[in-house]
């Protein structure tokens, strides 16, 4: 075997692993709980279940409601990339940081925040949206426009500006310019964020059973049900088996489309200039698009700040207390303080896990083999994300039950499944970069006596270390905020603080209700904080930026 | 990129096997024929006693207790049920009467019932099993709850039957958690099945032609859409517990009021686990949770009411949370046979 093809392995074997492990034994585990039935595969369950209406139902409300909230994230998410990444004006990394919050927020609440707005008693009841489709696509846009504007903005941000200006010269119009030279060049990371969003989108959970008041149904909700409530694994099964066919077809045609841009195309950071008067549709797009997604963060926050009718600060004062009633185990600032030590091990996960992925897929290849070999694990990586949180907590708990994949109860089990979830986003967002590199500049670099450490320093780091910030903060957020999986998985004496959160709003007592909202802004306060370091950290060996 | 640094996989690596065997080798202390060091109580995640209590059931039992709880009583029994050859712990608390005989059914449970049962648990038993295997621990009531304060405001009768849901003059007054996402919203679709029987559709399209609002949790329903949630939502009837108006206390007074004909009783259980590595251990427990100490923290700490006959209730649960006499039940069997039939029809009667 070739050299290379060592070096290949070597940096997919850790990554591989971990997803073997953790996901694919575990899922693969749940679906055959399903499917053999005394010893023997049976198939038909497939063919009930998916001939029943309901599911025909659910299967056609996951795919229009995922695509119109894709669509509607990348439409109000490109201006707000290109404001917030363009153009320099003051608390711009406060918006761009404050833009992450919602990512973080757990559903249950939000859920309370849009229909405290939207609701029959709330300032928007005049609209009457409250339990329809258009209220579900409003939460699952607030949700995840972040990772447009993100994951565009970094894109953007090192998109050598030279190209437009040349054919702004040459007279073409602001909107031909965008349309032949900024869109294509941009291309790549707007389908990267468009794959994430869909999937996100199409395994919402909580926000088409909150916003939706029960009357819809989704692939996801079904999978949910027939696995807590009716114990049907058959049926979860066959369904979980459709979503990861749909997740894996459209992962396929995400990746031809989402071509790799030119590598000879030089990039650099460009200044970000003052805004002038033709950025104004960009900016009032932005700024409604900050009015979105700021109104149910402020219900959130003017709640909070409510005890028995007056502006008080006792929600949290009362943090420090496990609760009226001690409803909960421990005060709720400790688990703030699991949730952000956990974060910061599954971020750190993450990333390693995401820059071997990134690096794998990126590489040259030299064969059509080789190619189809890293473009079947780009997919792979993804494919958590198109996966139901409960068929993995429940695959979890079932397969890794046993030595010498005795991890049930492993401290480690909640940080790597987070990472896991997070895993799609760093790898989406470092491999539009990673593939810009041209390989000739790292020749050049080797040629002209450069070491390993020091090509990948001096070609490689400037160049994805801004990327790589940005997929951090990302996998931050997301661990941070993260329930699905980790309401299965959590340690009860360790509870992360979006648990505190659901158990706190679940229970009777006005003052968990506020102590709840209270929680919540304070996971949504951390998280900006978070993010605000992350924009403003110098690496001072690369004082060039 | 084939310079691309080995020396950070390796490093991963090694991060990765030493935090994961480290953590993995945690629970291996206990070696054959020696006297278990820890009982593990499997349970779900309104689980909570006083830390004084549990420390005290260690001091005196000897064993570390470890508590593992995640989700709801639907999502324990099914965890139970799909490790039932090989359990994560020793001892379950927290399956309730709606979902019990899926679990017996899987054989998760170990025959075990106390030596001196306080007064008054037997009258809990699941009716089927009669403590053979699962032990009551706690009991409380899903109930329609009126908020007083609005209909004394609107000079309007409160309804007090769930007939009375379906009239005119409460048009759009009530909200519920829905049966397939909520427990008590189950709960309250099998106290319309227990009272209407066959006639159950017809009595929930009603309520849907006459305004009832279906959302998804508990949550959702109380908080945001009852007139006394934290909400402060508009509408004034919604279905809670019996224990509720006990959290409604203003001035001396509660707001709300819980409708006692319209209720379904739940009772949660604890059972010794088939397979469990410290039976005596779990069974010292299931002791411990019936004890006077327990029982009397029950309220408190998990918004429910003990089963031992004669423990004292918290004052203001003593004064405002009244429990029905009469329930709505359904036998556990019919609800494990029925459950998958009802839900879909209900979910039909409700998106239709």
């Amino acid at each position: 075997m070739e050299r290379r093809h060592l070096g290949l392995i070597a940096l997919a074997a850790l990554p591989v692993l971990v997803l073997g492990v953790f996901f694919v034994l575990p899922v693969t585990g749940m679906v055959r709980r399903g499917f053999v039935v005394d010893g023997s595969w049976d198939a038909g369950t497939v063919v009930r279940v998916l001939g029943r209406s309901e599911i025909h139902r659910a299967i056609w409300f996951t795919v229009w409601t995922s695509l119109t909230a894709t669509a509607a994230s990348v439409l109000l998410g490109l201006p707000a990339a290109y404001v917030l990444h363009r153009l320099a004006f003051p608390l711009r990394r406060l918006v761009r940081a404050a833009l992450l919050v919602p990512f973080v927020l757990p559903t249950v609440v939000v859920g309370v925040a849009f229909r405290e707005l939207l609701g029959e008693a709330g300032p928007l009841a005049g609209f009457h949206l409250d339990g329809t489709p258009v209220a579900i696509l409003a939460g699952l846009v607030f949700f995840n426009v972040a990772v447009v504007i993100r994951s565009v903005g970094a894109a953007w941000e090192g998109l050598d500006a030279r190209p437009a200006e040349a054919a702004a010269a040459l007279g073409a119009r602001p909107w031909t310019v965008f349309r032949t030279v900024t869109l294509p060049a941009l291309r790549p990371s707007i389908v990267s964020a468009a794959s994430v969003v869909f999937l996100f989108c199409a395994t919402a959970f909580g926000v088409v059973l909150t916003l939706g008041g029960l009357r819809y149904n989704s692939v996801e909700t079904e999978i949910y049900k027939l696995t807590t409530v009716l114990l049907d694994l058959p049926g979860a099964a066959a369904l979980s088996i459709l979503q990861l066919l749909v997740v894996v077809a459209l992962l396929t045609l995400a990746g031809r489309l989402r071509a790799v841009p030119d590598p000879t195309q030089h990039r650099a950071v460009v200044r970000p200039r003052r805004p002038r008067r033709a950025d104004l549709p960009q900016i009032v797009a932005t700024l409604v698009l900050l009015a979105l997604v700021a109104a149910p963060i402020a219900t959130l926050l003017a709640g909070s700040l409510r005890v028995d009718g007056r502006w008080s600060l006792g929600n949290y004062r009362a943090l420090q207390t496990p609760g009226s009633q001690q409803t909960l185990v421990a005060p709720a600032t400790d688990a703030l303080v699991t949730s952000l030590e956990i974060a910061v091990v599954a971020t750190a996960l993450a990333l390693v896990l995401g820059l071997l992925v990134a690096a794998v897929v990126t590489g040259r290849s030299r064969s059509r083999p080789e190619r189809r070999t890293r473009a079947v694990l780009d997919g792979l990586f993804m494919l958590p994300l198109g996966v139901s949180a409960v068929t993995l907590g429940f695959g979890l708990f079932i397969t890794l039950d046993r030595p010498p994949l005795d991890f049930r109860d492993s401290p480690w089990l909640v940080p790597v499944a987070q990472a896991l979830v997070a895993l799609p986003l760093v790898v989406r967002t470092l491999v539009p970069v990673l593939a810009g590199i041209d390989d000739r500049q790292r020749q050049a670099a080797a040629s002209l006596g450069a070491g390993a450490l020091r090509t990948v320093l001096t070609v490689d780091v400037p160049v994805v270390w801004k990327p790589l910030l940005a997929a951090a903060g990302f996998a931050f957020a997301a661990s941070l905020g993260e329930f699905g999986a980790t309401s299965f998985l959590y340690r009860s004496d360790h509870p992360t603080l979006p648990v505190v959160i659901y158990r706190l709003i679940g229970h009777p007592g006005a003052m968990n209700y506020g102590m709840a909202l209270a929680g919540s802004c304070v996971l949504a306060l951390a998280t900006a904080v978070v993010m605000l370091l992350v924009e403003r950290l110098r690496v001072p060996s690369l004082g060039a930026f | 990129m084939r310079l691309r640094a080995p020396v950070t996989v390796l490093a991963a690596a090694a991060l990765l096997t030493t935090g994961l065997s480290g953590c993995g080798g945690s629970d291996s202390g206990q070696g054959a024929g020696e006297r278990p060091t820890k009982v593990v109580l499997l349970t779900h995640d309104s689980f909570a006693l006083p830390k004084k209590l549990t420390q005290q059931f260690e001091k005196e039992s000897g064993y570390q207790l470890v508590v593992r709880s995640n989700g709801d009583a639907g999502l324990l029994t099914n965890k139970l049920v799909l490790s039932a050859d090989n359990p994560d712990g020793d001892v379950a608390f927290g399956v309730d009467n709606t979902f019990a005989s899926r679990a017996l059914d899987a054989g998760v449970f170990d025959s075990y019932t106390p030596h001196d049962l306080p007064a008054g648990v037997s009258a809990y038993d699941l009716p089927g099993d009669d403590g053979s295997h699962l032990t009551p621990v706690d009991q409380g009531n899903v109930c329609v709850n009126i908020d007083t304060t609005w209909f004394a405001e609107h000079h309007l009768t409160p309804p007090a039957s769930l007939d009375d849901l379906t009239k005119p003059a409460y048009k759009n007054l009530f909200v519920t958690p829905g049966a397939t996402t909520s427990s008590p919203g189950l709960a309250f679709l099998l106290a319309t099945i227990s009272k209407y029987g066959d006639g159950w559709q017809s009595y929930w399209k009603k309520l849907v032609a006459n305004g009832a609002k279906v959302v998804d949790g508990w949550d959702q329903a109380y908080e945001v859409d009852f007139t006394q949630g934290g909400g402060k939502g508009k509408r004034p009837i919604v279905l809670s517990y019996d224990s509720s108006p006990a959290y409604t206390v203003s001035g001396g007074k509660t707001t709300t009021k819980a409708l006692l004909d319209t209720c379904f009783r739940q009772v949660e259980y604890a059972g010794v686990l088939q397979g469990a590595d410290n039976p005596d251990g779990a069974k010292e427990l299931v002791d411990f949770l019936l004890s006077p100490a327990v029982q009397k923290a029950l309220p408190t700490s998990m918004y429910v009411y003990p089963v031992a006959k004669g423990t004292a209730l918290p004052k203001q649960w003593a004064t405002f949370a009244v429990q029905p006499t009469k329930t709505w039940d359904v036998a556990p069997d019919d609800i494990t046979k029925n459950r998958e039939e009802w839900l879909q029809q209900w979910s039909d009667v409700i998106s239709g």
